[in-house]
C-alpha cells in the first residue's frame, strides 16, 4: 500500500519536472567536449561533468564525449571520473572542449559493492569480480545473467534452452552441493531474492553492475547461503546533473540453425521397402514429403524497447531514474512467445546536509508466456515424413493422425506435431514486484560511524491457464469428456529487514592505515502459497476426484509454507600501511529448516592480502604496476535443501484417489513421513590463494587463482536401512565433496591511443568436484546412487553419484565393437566376468559436466566505431545422445500403429532394439562457441540535443564440436529433444536526449 | 532534527535485536499435520490405521503414480510396480508356470526367467514394501500404548476402540513378516521397541522369525474380534487362524519340522467359523466382489475411483488384456503383456470353462503353447479377473483404467485345500473322508453339479487342484517349493530358467536375495547363500 501511494506521488513529481526541465534548459550556451585519459588519450566514458556551484551536470558517453548547456561563458565545469583526479575548466569562449584527466595512482578510491556495504577495491582480500555496464555482453539479451556469460573466470552460465524467455543455469566454480541447490545466492539492490528464475524478471537494461563473490572469504558474510557463491546486482541510479532521456530499440531475428538428423521421406520409403522385417509396414507408407522440423520451426522476430529518464530534480537534491521496458519475443518453435513489461524507479536523495542518504528502488515486471507444446520437437523428429500435415477428415482438427481400426487415435502412436502446437493454448502470466528502501545515516558525533537500515519486500505470483481442445488427438477420450481446461496459481513473498553499523577510520601518522568495521542483524522470511485446482475437461466438466485442500477460487490461500532466517554478522577490514590487509567475516544464521538443536550455524572467514607493489622495492617500478598476493580461508553453508521441514515428524494426508476402505467408509489415510531429526547445514570449507598482477601501467593485467573446497555433511538423499525410518531413503547429512581448481584471468590492451583502443580478455577455469564419501557406513561394494532417468525408458537411470567421481557421471555398459569399429548390437564387456551382462557390469564412464571451461573476449574501437567478439567453450564434458539412442533403431519404425521415423544413426549401426545403457551414445561434447559478434557506430548529434548510436549483433554464430547431436551445451548432459538455440541477428539504436 | 534521527536509529538498532524473537524460526508446514494433530482423537487413529492397511494397496499417499523414482513409498523403484500384491504376485506367479510377461520392464525378464540377482528392482520393491508396512505398523503400536492415549487425554470408548486396533496391526505385521519369511528367509527385523532414526536393524534367521510370527498370531488370536464380526477389510480371529494354518502347512520348508497337525487344527477352526463358498466361482473376482461374499476372510480393498494403484487386479487385468474384444470382457485394458503358459490351462478338462467353470481363458486368436514369450498371441490370457459387476455393468473408474476388484489374501477355499493336504501329509485331528467332502464342495461349485466329484485323492491331486482353484492369486511359488518342483528339474514349464522348453535353476533361488542396496547400508544383514 505504502509503495503504491509513493509511486503515485513520484509520478506526479516527474511530470512536473519534465515541464520545468524544458523551460530551464531552453536558454544559455551549449558546449560539447571530449574527456580523455591524459596518459594515452583514450576516451573516458561515464565521467561526470557538472557546472560548479549548481547541481546541474551530465556524464560522458562511450566515446568520452559530452554535451552540456551553461548559462554563460563564466561557467566552470567540474570534470571527474572514478579512478581519475578531477579538473575544473572555465568555459570562456570555447564551444568544443578537450579535457585530459590524470589517473589517480592505482585507482585508489575505486569502491566495490560487497555484502552489506562497499569496500575499496585495493582493500579486497577475496575473489571478487565486478562487471559493469560497459563490459556487458551486447545484443538481444533477455535474461540478465547472459550479460556476463563467458566474461568471468570461475562462472559458468549455460542457457537452459532456446525457448523464448528461458533462463540459464549459473554455476560458480562447479557447485559445492549434491542434492541441495547449486545455484548461487542472488542479491538485487541489497535484497537476497529467492532462487530459481530470480533473474528473468529483471530488465537487463536496468542493471548497472554485477559483483560476484566467488570464495568464502568474500562470501562468508552471507553465511548459510553462500556456498555456491553470491551474485550482487546493482541497478542503475539517477546521477546529479541534467535530466537525460534515453531511448533504446532493438529488433532481432532468430533463425533455427541445426536439425536433428533423421531419415528423409525418400530414405524412409527406401528402408521400409527394402530392409527385412519391415514389410508389414509398407501399407502405411504415404506419398507426401513432409519435413516436420521445417514445419514446426520458423524465423522468429523480436523487439525490445527501453526508455529511461534520469537526473536530479528539486535543485539536484533528488536524483532519480525512471525506466520502462517492453520485450516481445517469438520463439523459433511456432506459437512460442514471451513478453515482458518492466518498470523501475530509483530515488536517491541525501538529506540533512548529506547525513542521511535514502535509496528507494522499485521494480515491477509482468511476463506473459505462451508455452508451446515442447513435445512437438520430439514428434517432428519421429512423425512419419511420408504423411501430409492435413488429412481430409473433419475430425482431430483436420490434422493427419494415426488411427486404430475404429477410427480413434491409436494408443501407442505418436501425434501430429503441428496439431500439438496449434490445438493447444497454454498461457502463464507472472507478476513480480521487488522494492526496498535503504536509509544510511552518518552519525554526527562520531566521525566515520554510519547506520544502515534496509527494508525490502518482494512479491511474485503466476497464473496459468492450460487448454487443449477435446477434438485434439493428443487429448481425445473415448469414455469421458476429452481435452482439458486447467488452471494453476502460485504465490510467493519475501520480507527483508536488515540493519548494520559501519565504522571507518584512517589511522597512523600518514593516514595510510585504516580500520573498517561492520556489524549487523537481519531477518528474512519467505512465504510460499500453494493452490490446488480440480482438473477439468475442455468443456469445463470436473474430472476425477477433487484434490485435497481444493481451492475453488484463487483468493483462498490455503497453504502458507514459510522459510525464516535470522542472522547476525560482522566484518572487520584492517589495512596496515597501505600494504597489508586483513579481513575477518563472521555470520550466525538461524534457519527454520532445522530443529532447535541444529538451527544455528556459524560461518567465519579470514583473509590476508599483501599489496607487494606498495613495497619500496617495487613502488617505482616501471614494469610492474600492480602486484597483490592474497590468501583466504572461510566456512560457508547451504540451507537450500529440497524439503522445507525435513527435520520435523509430520503426517501427510492421502489424496482423494488414495483413500482406503474399512467397513463401508473410505478413509483419508494419515501417514508418517520419513524425517531426520538431526538434519543440519551443509558446510563448505574453502581455501583460496591468488596473485593479481599488472604490467606496463596495467596494460597487461591478470589474476591467477587457486582454490580448494571441501563440502561436509552433504545434504543428500541416500538409501537407509529399511525398518529404521518411513522410507528406504532419507534426506540427511552424509558424504563429502572435494573440489580443487584454478582460475586464470588475463587482460591485455595492445592498443590505446586517442583514436583507437583494443582490449583482449581471456579466462579459463578448472573446477572438478569429486565425491569422497557417500554413505553413513562406508562400504566398498556400494556402487553409488543412481540418478537421471533415461528418456523413453521405464525407470532406467543413466548417471551415478559414486565415490571418487564427479557427481552425475555416466554409468554405462561398455560397448563391444567389431573389426570395422562398428558397435555390435547387444554385446557388452562382461566386466565382472560372471558370464551374464547385468547392472553389475556397468562402470562409471565419463563426466556430464565440464571440468575446464573458458571465455575469450576482444573489443576494438576506432573513433566512432566499436566492434567486439565473445567466445565461450568447455573441455572434457560428455553428453548422452539419447535422441540417437532412442530413435536410431529399427524397432522405432513399428512402435505404434503406422510408422515412426528413425534417427539417421540407424543407417550406421543397423541396431534393431534400443541400447539404453551403451556407452556408444556418450559423446564428447567439448565445444567452442562464437557466441557474439557486435558492431557499434556512434553517429553523434543527429538533431539538436539528440545523439544517436547504432548497434548490430550476431549471436550464436557457430559452434565447433565433435558432438553429433544438435547442441553440445546441455545442462546435466542428457540430450533429449532439446529446444535448439537459434542464431540471432540484432539491429539496435540508442537515442540520448 | 538530527537528534530525532539519531534516536530513531538507536531505537531501531536495539529494538531489532530484542524484538526479533528467535521463536519466529518455529515454522510448521501448511496442509500437513504433526504427530500431535494426527493422534488427537479416535478418528485420527482410524486414519492412521487406514494408512497401515492401505499401504498394501496404495503405492503412496498421492495415488496413483507410475514411472520415475519419485514419491512412491518405496523409493528408487517404479512406483507403479510397488504395490504389495503386484510385487508379491510377480515373485509368486510370474517366476512359475502361471504366467509370462511380454515387455522388458526393469528387472522383469530376470524374474520370469529365474535369473534375478540382488540388484533386481522388483526384488528390492517387494522387500521394501513388506518392511515399510511393518514400519508403519510399528509406529502405530508405539503411538497407541495406554500411556500415549492417556497423555493425549483419550479415554473411555475412544481409548478402548483404539486399543482394539492394536491386535489387528500386530496381525498385519505378522502377515508381512510371513511374506518375508517365505520369500527372503532371513530379513532385517524391527518391532515397536525401536525408535525412528538412522540405526541398523538386526537380522533375524528364518527359524527365529517363524517363532516370532507364531507367537504374535497366538497372542492376537485371543484379542482379535470374532470371525466375521469386524468391519469389512479389517482382520479378525479367522484371519489369524488362516495365516497360522498356512504357516504350519509350510513349516517344514521354513524350519525343517512338519507341523501338519497344527495346520489341520487351524484350517478347521476357520472352516467351522461360519464361512461358505460363493455361489459361482466366476463371481469371485468381479468389480463388486466386496458385496455378498461369504467366502472372503481377509481382503485388500481396491476401488477404481477412490483407491487407485497400478497393482492389485488393475495390473492383472491390464496386463492380461489386449484388443477391444477382451478389453470389453475384462472391463479394462490393455497392456497386452501377460498370458499363462500351457501348464495351467492344461490342468482343466477344457480351456473354455464348459465343464470346469474355473477354466476361464481367452482363446480367440491365441495359441496354447508359448514358443515366443514376446508374441502376445502365444499363451492364454485369463478372464478370471473382470472389472464388471455381477449385473454386467462396468467399474467405478470412468476412464476404465483402474480396477475395483478386492483381492482376498485369505478365502475359505484355501482352508479346505490346506486341511486336505495337511491330513494327507499325516496331520492328526482330521480325516481324509472329511477332506474329500471339502474338496467336493470346491468341485461341485466348479462343475455346477456332482460330475467332478472325487472319492480319493493324493498329494499331486492337491497341488493341481490348488492350481485350478487358486491360479493367478499368488500361491504358486510357495506351493511348488513345498512339492520340491520349483527350481528342480523334476518339473519343467516353458521358459523356466529362461529356456523355451524349461530347465532347472539354482536351488538357492527358493529364497530371494536380500536386496544389494540394503546389504550395502545395513552391515547387520547377510546375503542368502548362493547369491
Amino acid at each position: 500500500m505504502i509503495f503504491k501511494r509513493m509511486l503515485a506521488r513520484v509520478w506526479a513529481l516527474l511530470l512536473m519536472l519534465m515541464v520545468v526541465a524544458q523551460t530551464v534548459f531552453a536558454q544559455g550556451k551549449t558546449v560539447t567536449g571530449k574527456v580523455t585519459d591524459g596518459k594515452d588519450g583514450s576516451p573516458i566514458p561515464n565521467a561526470s561533468v557538472t557546472i560548479k556551484g549548481t547541481n546541474l551536470g551530465t556524464t560522458t558517453d562511450a566515446t568520452g564525449s559530452f554535451r552540456i548547456t551553461v548559462e554563460n561563458n563564466n561557467a566552470i565545469l567540474v570534470i571527474s571520473s572514478v579512478g581519475f583526479g578531477s579538473t575544473e575548466i572555465t568555459v570562456g569562449s570555447q564551444s568544443d572542449l578537450s579535457v585530459n584527466l590524470t589517473a589517480t595512482q592505482g585507482n585508489l578510491n575505486e569502491v566495490v559493492v560487497v555484502g552489506y556495504g562497499t569496500q575499496r577495491k585495493r582493500d579486497l582480500t577475496g575473489a571478487v569480480a565486478t562487471i559493469s555496464a560497459k563490459d556487458f555482453v551486447k545484443g538481444a539479451i533477455q535474461s540478465p545473467e547472459q550479460l556476463i556469460a563467458g566474461k568471468v573466470a570461475g562462472v559458468q552460465i549455460t542457457p537452459n534452452s532456446g525457448a523464448a524467455g528461458s533462463g540459464s543455469r549459473i554455476r560458480i566454480r562447479g557447485g559445492a552441493s549434491l542434492n541441495a541447490s547449486n545455484d548461487p545466492l542472488v542479491v538485487i539492490d541489497g535484497v537476497p531474492v529467492d532462487n530459481g528464475n530470480a533473474l528473468n524478471l529483471i530488465n537487463p537494461n536496468d542493471i548497472e553492475s554485477f559483483t560476484l563473490l566467488k570464495d568464502p572469504s568474500a562470501a562468508a558474510i552471507y553465511g548459510s547461503r553462500a556456498s555456491n557463491g553470491v551474485i550482487i546486482i546493482v541497478t542503475k541510479k539517477g546521477r546529479k546533473g541534467k535530466v537525460k532521456l534515453s531511448f533504446g530499440a532493438q529488433a532481432f531475428v532468430q533463425q533455427p540453425v541445426k536439425r536433428v538428423d533423421i531419415l528423409t521421406a525418400d530414405e524412409l520409403r527406401n528402408v521400409i521397402n527394402t530392409r527385412p522385417g519391415l514389410a508389414s509396414l509398407q501399407p502405411f507408407l504415404g506419398k507426401s514429403n513432409t519435413d516436420w522440423q521445417d514445419e514446426i520451426y520458423r524465423n522468429a522476430l523480436g523487439q525490445d524497447y527501453n526508455l529511461s529518464v534520469s537526473g536530479a530534480i528539486a535543485d539536484g537534491k533528488l536524483p532519480f531514474r525512471l525506466s520502462g521496458g517492453f520485450l516481445n519475443q517469438d520463439g523459433i518453435l511456432r506459437t512460442d512467445n514471451f513478453k515482458r513489461y518492466s518498470g523501475a524507479l530509483s530515488l536517491t536523495p541525501k538529506l540533512f546536509k548529506d547525513q542521511l542518504k535514502v535509496e528507494l528502488n522499485l521494480k515491477l515486471a509482468r511476463t506473459n508466456s505462451t508455452d508451446p507444446d515442447f513435445g512437438a520437437i520430439g514428434n517432428a523428429v519421429s512423425f512419419d515424413p511420408t504423411q501430409p500435415i492435413k488429412s481430409n477428415s473433419v475430425r482431430y482438427g483436420g490434422y493427419y493422425e494415426w488411427l486404430d481400426g475404429a477410427g480413434y487415435p491409436a494408443t501407442n502412436s505418436n501425434r501430429n506435431p503441428i496439431a500439438l502446437l496449434n490445438m493447444r493454448d497454454h498461457e502463464r502470466i507472472g507478476n513480480r514486484f521487488i522494492g526496498n528502501i535503504q536509509f544510511d545515516y552518518a552519525f554526527p558525533f562520531i566521525k566515520g560511524l554510519r547506520a544502515n537500515l534496509n527494508l525490502g519486500y518482494e512479491y511474485a505470483n503466476e497464473y496459468g491457464t492450460f487448454k487443449k481442445s477435446d477434438s485434439a488427438a493428443a487429448a481425445y477420450s473415448r469414455t469421458t469428456k476429452g481435452g482439458y481446461n486447467n488452471r494453476s496459481y502460485l504465490e510467493r513473498n519475501n520480507k527483508l529487514y536488515d540493519v548494520y553499523l559501519n565504522y571507518v577510520r584512517d589511522l597512523g601518522a600518514n593516514k595510510n592505515s585504516r580500520v573498517d568495521f561492520t556489524v549487523g542483524h537481519g531477518t528474512q522470511e519467505v512465504g510460499y502459497y500453494n493452490f490446488n485446482f480440480q482438473g477439468r475437461s475442455y468443456d469445463g466438466t470436473p474430472q476425477g476426484q477433487p484434490p485435497a485442500f481444493l481451492s475453488s477460487n484463487s483468493d483462498d490461500k490455503n497453504g502458507d509454507n514459510g522459510d525464516m532466517l535470522i542472522s547476525y554478522y560482522g566484518r572487520l577490514n584492517f589495512t596496515l600501511a597501505n600494504k597489508y590487509v586483513f579481513t575477518f567475516n563472521g555470520r550466525a544464521d538461524g534457519s527454520s529448516r532445522f530443529s532447535k538443536d541444529n538451527r544455528w550455524g556459524y560461518f567465519p572467514s579470514a583473509a590476508f592480502a599483501w599489496r607487494v607493489n606498495e613495497e619500496n622495492f617495487l613502488k617505482d617500478s616501471k614494469v610492474i604496476s600492480d602486484l597483490k598476493v592474497r590468501v583466504g580461508y572461510g566456512v560457508t553453508g547451504q540451507k537450500d535443501i529440497p524439503r522445507l521441514y525435513g527435520y520435523l515428524p509430520v503426517y501427510n494426508q492421502s489424496n482423494t484417489s488414495g483413500l482406503y476402505q474399512l467397513g463401508n467408509t473410505f478413509y483419508t489415510r494419515l501417514g508418517p513421513v520419513e524425517y531426520d531429526p538431526d538434519l543440519k547445514w551443509e558446510t563448505t570449507e574453502n581455501i583460496n590463494a591468488a596473485i593479481e598482477f599488472g604490467f606496463a601501467d596495467n596494460r597487461i593485467t591478470g589474476i591467477i587463482e587457486a582454490f580448494s573446497r571441501k563440502t561436509r555433511d552433504l545434504i543428500n538423499t541416500i538409501p537407509i536401512p529399511l525398518g529404521a525410518n518411513f522410507a528406504n531413503s532419507l534426506l540427511t547429512n552424509v558424504g563429502n565433496i572435494e573440489s580443487k581448481g584454478f582460475e586464470f584471468t588475463f587482460n591485455v590492451v595492445p592498443v590505446r591511443n586517442r583514436n583507437a583502443q583494443w582490449d583482449l580478455g581471456f579466462n579459463v577455469t578448472y573446477a572438478n568436484p569429486k565425491i569422497t564419501k557417500l554413505l553413513i557406513n562406508d562400504n566398498p561394494n556400494f556402487q553409488g546412487n543412481l540418478r537421471t532417468t533415461i528418456p523413453g525408458s521405464i525407470n532406467k537411470l543413466a548417471q551415478i553419484d559414486a565415490v571418487g567421481n564427479r557427481p552425475g557421471s555416466f554409468y554405462m555398459l561398455q560397448q563391444v565393437y567389431d573389426k570395422n569399429n562398428q558397435p555390435i548390437e547387444g554385446l557388452f564387456e562382461d566386466i565382472n566376468r560372471d558370464g551374464i551382462i547385468s547392472d553389475l557390469d556397468r562402470r562409471v564412464f565419463k563426466p556430464s559436466e565440464a571440468p575446464l571451461f573458458l571465455g575469450f573476449t576482444t573489443n576494438f574501437s576506432y573513433k566512432k566505431f566499436t566492434a567486439g567478439v565473445l567466445m565461450r567453450g568447455s573441455v572434457g564434458n560428455y553428453v548422452f545422445n539419447t535422441v540417437a539412442m532412442q530413435l536410431g533403431v529399427q524397432n522405432q519404425f513399428k512402435i505404434g500403429t503406422g510408422i515412426q521415423n528413425a534417427h539417421s544413426s540407424y543407417l550406421e549401426t543397423g541396431f534393431v532394439a534400443k541400447q539404453e545403457l551403451s556407452d556408444y551414445y556418450i559423446q564428447n561434447a567439448s565445444f567452442l562457441r562464437l557466441d557474439n559478434i557486435n558492431f557499434g557506430y556512434d553517429a553523434g548529434q543527429i538533431a539538436k540535443n539528440v545523439n544517436l548510436r547504432i548497434t548490430a549483433n550476431i549471436q550464436n554464430v557457430f559452434v565447433i564440436t565433435k558432438y553429433k547431436g544438435i547442441d553440445p551445451e546441455i545442462n546435466g548432459g542428457m540430450d533429449s529433444q532439446i529446444y535448439p538455440r537459434p542464431r540471432t541477428y540484432v539491429l539496435g539504436i540508442n537515442l540520448d536526449f | 532534527m538530527k537528534h530525532i534521527i539519531f534516536k530513531l536509529f538507536t531505537v531501531l538498532l536495539l529494538g531489532s535485536v530484542i524484538t526479533s524473537c528467535h521463536k519466529r524460526l518455529d515454522k510448521f508446514p501448511a496442509n500437513t499435520l504433526t504427530a500431535a494433530d494426527a493422534y488427537k482423537d479416535e478418528a485420527g487413529y482410524k486414519q492412521v490405521l487406514a494408512r497401515v492397511y492401505g499401504s498394501m494397496v496404495l503405492t503412496s499417499q498421492n495415488a496413483p503414480a507410475t514411472g520415475g523414482s519419485g514419491n512412491g513409498d518405496v523409493k528408487g523403484v517404479d512406483e507403479g510396480f510397488s504395490d504389495f500384491f503386484r510385487n508379491f504376485w510377480t515373485a509368486q506367479d510370474l517366476t512359475t508356470d502361471m504366467a509370462k510377461w511380454k515387455w522388458a520392464d526393469p528387472g522383469l525378464y530376470d524374474m520370469q526367467f529365474n535369473k534375478w540377482d540382488a540388484g533386481n528392482p522388483l526384488v528390492e520393491g517387494l522387500y521394501g514394501r513388506c518392511q515399510l508396512v511393518i514400519t508403519f505398523a510399528n509406529e502405530f503400536l508405539r503411538e497407541s500404548t495406554p500411556e500415549k492415549l492417556s497423555s493425549r487425554g483419550i479415554s473411555g470408548a475412544a481409548a478402548s476402540n483404539i486399543n482394539q486396533m492394536r491386535p489387528e496391526v500386530k496381525f498385519i505385521r505378522a502377515y508381512q513378516y510371513w511374506a518375508l519369511l517365505d520369500l527372503f528367509g532371513n530379513p532385517g527385523f524391527t518391532t515397536e521397541e525401536e525408535q525412528i532414526g538412522k540405526f541398523n536393524p538386526k537380522r533375524i534367521t528364518r527359524a527365529e522369525l517363524f517363532t516370532f510370527i507364531e507367537n504374535q498370531l497366538k497372542e492376537v488370536e485371543t484379542s482379535l474380534p470374532a470371525p466375521r464380526s469386524n468391519e469389512y477389510g479389517r482382520a479378525d480371529k479367522a484371519a489369524a487362524w488362516s495365516l497360522l494354518a498356512r504357516l504350519y502347512l509350510n513349516a517344514s520348508v521354513y524350519t525343517g519340522t512338519q507341523r501338519n497337525t497344527d495346520a489341520v487344527t487351524y484350517s478347521k477352526k476357520v472352516i467351522d467359523a461360519g464361512y461358505s463358498l460363493l455361489g459361482d466361482y466366476r463371481w469371485l473376482f468381479l468389480a463388486d466382489n466386496h458385496l455378498n461374499n461369504p467366502e472372503a476372510i481377509w481382503t485388500l480393498n481396491y476401488d477404481g475411483f477412490k483407491s487407485k494403484s497400478y497393482g492389485g487386479a488393475t495390473f492383472i487385468i491390464n496386463g492380461t488384456s489386449n484388443g477391444s474384444a477382451l478389453v470389453e470382457i475384462n472391463g479394462l485394458g490393455g497392456w497386452g503383456a501377460m498370458r499363462a503358459t500351457e501348464k495351467i490351462p492344461s490342468l482343466f478338462p477344457d480351456q473354455t470353462g464348459a465343464i470346469d467353470k474355473r477354466s476361464q481363458w481367452y482363446t480367440t486368436g491365441q495359441t496354447l503353447g508359448m514358443d515366443d514369450y514376446f508374441d502376445y498371441a502365444q499363451g492364454l490370457p485369463t478372464t478370471k479377473f473382470r472389472n464388471r459387476t455381477r449385473s454386467g455393468g462396468f467399474g467405478n473408474d470412468p476412464t476404465r483404467e483402474f480396477s475395483d476388484i478386492d483381492i482376498p489374501l485369505f478365502r475359505l477355499a484355501e482352508m479346505y485345500l490346506i486341511y486336505a493336504e495337511a491330513v494327507k501329509r499325516g496331520g492328526a485331528g482330521g480325516t481324509e473322508a472329511q477332506a474329500v467332502s471339502y474338496l467336493n464342495l470346491l468341485r461341485q461349485r466348479a462343475y455346477m453339479n456332482n460330475s467332478g466329484n472325487i472319492v480319493t485323492y493324493d498329494l499331486d491331486f492337491i497341488l493341481n487342484e490348488r492350481a485350478r482353484e487358486l491360479y493367478w492369486e499368488g500361491f504358486r511359488r510357495t506351493d511348488l517349493i513345498r512339492y520340491d518342483r520349483y527350481a528342480e528339474g523334476t518339473y519343467l514349464w516353458p521358459w523356466k530358467g529362461g529356456v523355451k522348453n524349461g530347465t532347472a535353476f539354482g536351488l538357492h533361488r527358493k529364497l530371494l536375495p536380500i536386496p544389494s542396496n540394503q546389504l550395502a547400508v545395513n552391515p547387520n544383514l547377510k546375503q542368502n547363500p548362493g547369491y
